[in-house]
């Protein structure tokens, strides 16, 4: 269920209950906003895919899938650039507690690869603390414009 | 997700279709496997040419498939991945784990060897 949404021509303010469905509401808001501004197809996959693991990480380890707990999205694009801000409102998150799930020992763990993902799919992704009192995730993408097909 | 089963010459071979993502997706993929460990099943052949997404969850589950199988002395195979799999796979190195084929006659011979 979604508790709020607004929506302009290149901007998007959610406000999400902590369940794993809502994650495909936003990747479709998002996907609608990279239409707008005309970003192309591409990128508009790979801006998704990192956008899934912040709310998955928000929901999951954040809210820890607290019916309570919200999760507040705001997609921008400005200046050439696609911005997207992840807030949850759990008790915050240290990322330099994270491991490389690329070093031989950590191959083959079944977990710990969503933060690699969104570097992997963004050009800047930052951590810092939400004013819900939880994590805020703030990623950003240089955009391209649409390819002629 | 969707998923058709399909048991070729003792490999069960699991069509995938759409999104193995969190909370969907990813948990269908485990019971599926789960099933064909349970019904005696140790070839697995994943087939994920129809699979639009895969998350961190989704891989998650594949590698945690991956060494299940391998530990009850089985074997976990991929086929036909789309390139936005592959470069998924490639950038966490998880390429160089499984045995990845584009053709299901070789991915099946395989469990032979």
């Amino acid at each position: 269920m979604m508790l709020y949404f607004a929506r302009m021509a290149r901007e998007a303010r959610l406000q999400l209950l902590s369940a794993y469905e809502n994650i495909e509401l936003a990747q479709r808001v998002l996907g609608e906003l990279c239409g707008s501004a005309e970003i192309d197809d591409e990128t508009t996959y790979w801006v998704g895919m990192a956008l899934r693991e912040a709310l998955a990480n928000a929901i999951k380890h954040g809210n820890k899938l607290s019916s309570e707990k919200r999760v507040l999205v705001h997609m921008l694009v400005v200046d050439g650039q696609l911005q997207i801000e992840v807030e949850d409102e759990g008790d915050g998150f240290d990322p330099s507690c994270l491991q490389d799930p690329t070093s031989p020992g950590n191959l083959l763990r079944s977990s710990g690869r969503g933060v690699f993902y969104m570097h992997q799919f963004m050009d800047e992704v930052n951590f810092c603390a939400g004013e819900l009192g939880g994590t805020r995730v703030e990623l950003r993408k240089q955009i391209g414009a649409r390819r002629e097909s | 997700m969707k998923t058709r089963i399909r048991d070729v010459g003792g490999v069960r071979v699991l069509d995938l279709e759409g999104k193995i993502t969190i909370g969907s997706g990813d948990v269908e993929l485990r019971k599926s496997i789960e099933d064909a460990v349970t019904s005696g099943h140790n070839n697995i052949l994943l087939n994920l040419q129809k699979v639009t997404h895969i998350d961190s969850s989704g891989i998650g589950e594949m590698v945690g498939c991956f060494t299940t199988m391998a530990r009850k002395g089985g074997k976990m195979k991929l086929l036909n991945l789309t390139p936005k799999i592959n470069d998924i796979l490639q950038v966490t190195q998880l390429i160089t784990v499984f045995d990845v084929y584009d053709s299901e006659p070789d991915a099946l011979q395989s469990f032979k060897s």
